[in-house]
């Protein structure tokens, strides 16, 4: 089958497509969009997290028609062309927070959905809204340090603009 | 035992500068991989690729009758179908033993073997064609208990001694003694005031790297292969790959694709033997991914183990003897386990003087799951056995658990039960001190409670009531680098050339990045020792030498070493175009900001012009100090390149009604010699930290029967974001004059203590004995087995 969707502010169009293919599938091998991850591919690692309408999802566990005329936005899409990394992306950098980095895009689209919906968000607020995100690598502790950095830079930049 | 901090020890060696050691650059390859742009072996894609998939049994242990792939062959899109009679070379590969068939060929060993495989267009197209292979087993009693195991005439061999390897040990893989004193006597145990025996056992756990094993073969045009892969060590993936496909080395080329975390699980090889064949059949690039459930059968795991141990003690606490016995269950074949088991005997012991020490350590062959290299490493086992023994002798001689450690640790000038002496700085008592005084976190605040905060989390589990506290300490030891002989040695070649008016540094070696950060550490050697700020890491291949294999802490120490050596040769090489161009006659001469600098003349020319259009491009490769077999009978010589050292504290909160655990706080101190990079050393420890609690609490692989029963990340869990505490850490460096800059290696022996601290926390809290690991909650409400 044919999928007409929008992938990170573009049309795309993916043909062959299998019925039983899931969107992270898709969004790898068909569209040349590899940042998601897969790790599990049964919606237990989050590695795979996309937005989809706005919404993160495990691209793992969406069949790639359920896509049709919809907006998916992937890691590759969090960057802004002019400005460059998004704040949460530069946090992961330098606070280590990566490090086989696996994990680290479906982390980064958490994240930055976490701190769109609560800017200030609580040590808590962070391991609930990422407690379906494994990391192996690094004990969570720089990812921690990471969300809370790019916090901190979100609020003081919103801060300047005002 | 007095010690001092010495960070700044060394800095005569080397020149400061801020993206120098010692610094904290950021990792050369972070910004692509938060793009999602860094290729990982799992994203490589080729035009004209197939899809590779593995056909594995349902079984343990079967005789394979017939293999019948007619309809599979048949199957439109599938392009091969390959059993053990297609392969052209070799059948047979192993790290240490090569015992273990490329496809299996007339029986099955364990449960996940893999049988034949195929090349298809699609990988739903190579699962509906697995499907149709149809193999007629006859199937044969599991041997999977150390009674079955031990006892060949009964229960059978899992290799016949008379198949293409000799078995005069029946299903022992290998075994090794340590006596060391006395031995374990009558007489001795006569000499102790107070004995403590125990029984303990380690579950089977798995890396759980999220990288699923994967990679890309690409037949070229010479008749060899070119193959982009995720591995450990890409030279010794080749020595075992080529006979394999009946091809010399040079024709077997391997660049390392990125790499999604190994910690051990990328030791062997999986999926890498069957790509080639299929790739060599078809003529086109083949593709093989691991599912999650088949990475559960595509790696080896961490043995699981059963110890005995028996430690005697004067009234005053000094350990007088430790009888100990390890059993590892090394699965179908050998993997790494001969040196699995050097490891837990040379290390069983601990980081304690014993003065007299009766070890025996034995890996069997069985029908379960191969293990072989988990992070940690044989002394993972043994920590969590000797360091129970440490708090059951506290509690019985009524002495501060630590207090009793401190009393019997080793420090720079012990012998340890090899006959080993530990000839660097060996800070034990100093980092239980240390992390015990780190601050406590607050106690659980039950007024106002956020459900987050206890065992149980968003399960809404608890109001606070039936949570109790516990607070546990533990300690280890673990080696650095390859031991008992093997020389290990890693090459790097580094290239000095002018580009673009300025001085550029290229570090070229074949070390497997997983994740660890070598290649931030190559940069910043580089700049420390040429003085540039612009470094190069060229994407590590066969091209160059072997740089040993990414495991046993080793990389920063062997791999980082060939990197300073080589720079140090390039430095030495455009000194002497210096001397003889300028006729310097200064002794003092270094490479700073770019210039080559006298410490008497000041800045004498930039390295740009002294340079001009040439390169200086040298190779040179670093061995450790030679290190010998341990005696078979007696396990002494001077086996271990290098000891390392870490302590841990752990605070847990128990629900002691429905057997739930949270850990409230990990705390750790480690010597780390020199922290090359602090915020990577950090990183390292509260990661190996993580896998240490994983094991405490919840991690295993479940086997009944030879039969793997959870291979999911739904059924295996490894520890959340929630499950994790904070992790302060306190790092000491106290440098080792034998290794480059005087680090230490510092990946595992996090691993090693954390997860004895975790059930020492358990017990304080819940007065159980706890003698197994993973805990689970039947264990603390007394529910289950």
């Amino acid at each position: 089958m044919r999928v007409t969707f929008t992938a990170n502010g573009r049309e795309v169009e993916a043909d062959d497509v299998w019925e039983g293919e899931s969107l992270l599938f898709m969004l790898r091998e068909r569209l040349g969009l590899p940042g998601s991850k897969n790790a599990c591919e049964q919606g237990e690692c989050g590695s795979c997290t996309v937005y989809l309408d706005g919404a993160p999802v495990c691209s793992c566990l969406v069949a790639a028609g359920q896509v049709q005329d919809r907006e998916v936005r992937t890691v590759e899409g969090l960057a802004d062309p002019e400005t460059g990394l998004d704040d949460v992306q530069q946090a992961f950098v330098d606070a280590g927070a990566v490090q086989c980095g696996f994990c680290t895009p479906g982390l980064l689209v958490q994240s930055h959905d976490l701190l769109e919906r609560n800017p200030q968000p609580s040590d808590n607020d962070i391991r609930e809204a990422l407690s379906g995100n494994l990391c192996r690598c690094t004990g969570y502790e720089k990812i921690m340090d990471a969300v809370r950095l790019a916090s901190a830079r979100k609020c003081s930049s919103s801060e300047v603009s005002q | 035992m007095s010690q001092i901090r010495t960070e700044k020890n060394l800095q005569n060696i080397t020149t400061a500068h801020p993206d120098g050691i010692g610094g904290s650059p950021l990792r050369p390859d972070g910004i692509l991989k938060v793009k999602g742009e860094f290729a990982y072996s799992s994203d490589m894609w080729h035009e004209d690729m197939l899809w590779g998939m593995a056909l594995r049994s349902p079984h343990a242990h079967a005789k394979i009758l017939s293999v019948d792939i007619t309809e599979a062959v048949k199957h439109p899109g599938v392009q091969a179908v390959m059993t053990y009679d297609d392969i052209p070379g070799s059948k047979f590969y192993g790290l240490e033993i090569k015992d273990q068939p490329a496809l299996a060929t007339g029986k099955i060993r364990y449960h996940g073997e893999a049988i034949a495989i195929v090349a298809a267009d699609h990988p739903e197209t190579a699962r509906r064609a697995l499907a149709k292979i149809k193999v007629e087993y006859e199937l044969l009693p599991t041997i999977t208990t150390e009674e079955q195991c031990l006892d060949p005439e009964t229960h059978g061999y899992v290799h016949e001694p008379s198949e293409y390897k000799g078995h005069a040990s029946g299903n022992i893989v290998h075994s090794q003694k340590v006596i060391s004193g006395l031995g374990v006597t009558d007489e001795v145990r006569a000499l102790a005031d107070v004995v403590i025996k125990g029984d303990y056992v380690v579950g089977m756990q798995d890396q759980a790297f999220l990288g699923p094993e994967s990679g890309m073969a690409v037949p070229a045009e010479d008749g060899g292969i070119d193959l982009y892969i995720a591995t450990q060590w890409l030279h010794v993936d080749r020595e075992q790959i080529a006979p394999v496909l009946g091809l010399p080395e040079n024709k077997v080329r391997l660049t390392l694709a990125g790499v999604g975390g190994a910690f051990g699980g990328r030791e062997d090889l999986s999926m890498q033997i069957h790509a080639c064949l299929l790739a060599q059949r078809t003529g086109k690039p083949v593709k093989i991914v691991y599912s999650r459930e088949e990475s559960f059968f595509g790696h080896v795991h961490r043995h699981p183990a059963k110890l005995t141990y028996e430690t005697g003690a004067t009234r005053d606490g000094k350990l007088v003897y430790c009888d100990a016995r390890i059993v590892l269950d090394g699965g179908a074949y050998a993997s790494a386990s001969p040196a699995v088991v050097g490891n837990a005997a040379s290390l069983g012991m601990g980081p304690y003087e014993i003065p007299n020490v009766n070890m025996l350590a034995v890996a069997l062959y069985s029908n379960n799951p191969s293990c072989g290299a988990m992070r940690g490493f044989g002394a993972v086992q043994a920590c969590f056995a000797y360091e129970a023994q440490m708090d059951k002798l506290a509690a019985a001689l009524d002495i501060d658990p630590v207090e009793l450690r401190q009393l019997n640790a080793v420090e720079q000038g012990s012998i340890m039960p090899t006959g080993q002496e530990i000839d660097s700085p060996a800070p034990v008592a100093e980092l239980l001190r240390r992390v015990k005084a780190l601050p406590l976190p607050p106690a659980l605040d039950t007024t106002h409670l956020d459900v987050r905060d206890i065992p149980g989390a968003l399960s809404n589990t608890s109001h606070g009531e039936g949570i109790v506290r516990g607070v546990g300490y533990a300690v280890g030891i673990k080696n650095v680098g390859f031991s008992e002989g093997f020389d290990d040695y890693s090459t790097a070649r580094v290239r000095l050339e002018v580009i673009g008016g300025e001085p550029v540094a290229m570090v070229h070696t074949a070390m497997a990045e997983v994740g660890q950060g070598g290649v931030t550490v190559h940069g910043q050697i580089a700049r420390t020792e040429l003085g540039v700020e612009r470094v190069t890491i060229h994407p590590a291949n066969t091209e160059v030498g072997s740089a040993g294999s990414t495991s046993a802490s080793r990389q920063t120490y062997m791999t980082g070493g060939a990197v300073k050596l080589a720079a140090e040769a390039v430095r030495n090489e455009l000194l002497a175009l210096g001397r003889k161009r300028y006729g310097w006659d200064y002794n003092d001469l270094s490479l700073v900001g770019g210039k080559v600098v006298s410490a008497s003349a000041g800045a004498l020319v930039p390295i740009a012009d002294l340079l001009g259009d040439s390169a200086i491009d040298l190779t040179r490769e670093h061995h450790h100090r030679p290190t010998v077999p341990f005696d078979k009978e007696t396990g002494q010589g001077f086996g271990h390149v290098q000891y390392t050292f870490c302590a841990h504290r752990a605070v847990v909160d128990v629900d002691v009604e429905l057997g739930l655990v949270k850990v409230v706080e990990l705390a750790a101190a480690q010597d780390v010699g020199k922290a090359l990079n602090p915020l990577s050393v950090v990183g390292q420890i509260q990661g190996g930290s993580t896998q240490g609690l994983g094991l405490a609490v919840m991690e295993e692989i479940v086997v009944k029967d030879g039969k793997v029963r959870n291979p999911s990340f739904t059924d295996y869990l490894i520890p959340t974001i929630l499950d994790t505490p904070p992790q302060p850490v306190d790092v000491l460096e106290l440098a080792d004059e034998h290794a480059p800059y005087g680090l230490r290696g510092v990946g595992e022996a996090p691993t090693l203590s954390s997860t004895p601290a975790v059930v020492a926390a358990i017990r304080q809290a819940t007065g159980l004995a706890l003698n197994r690991v993973p805990v689970r909650p039947e264990h603390l409400t007394g529910t289950g087995e």
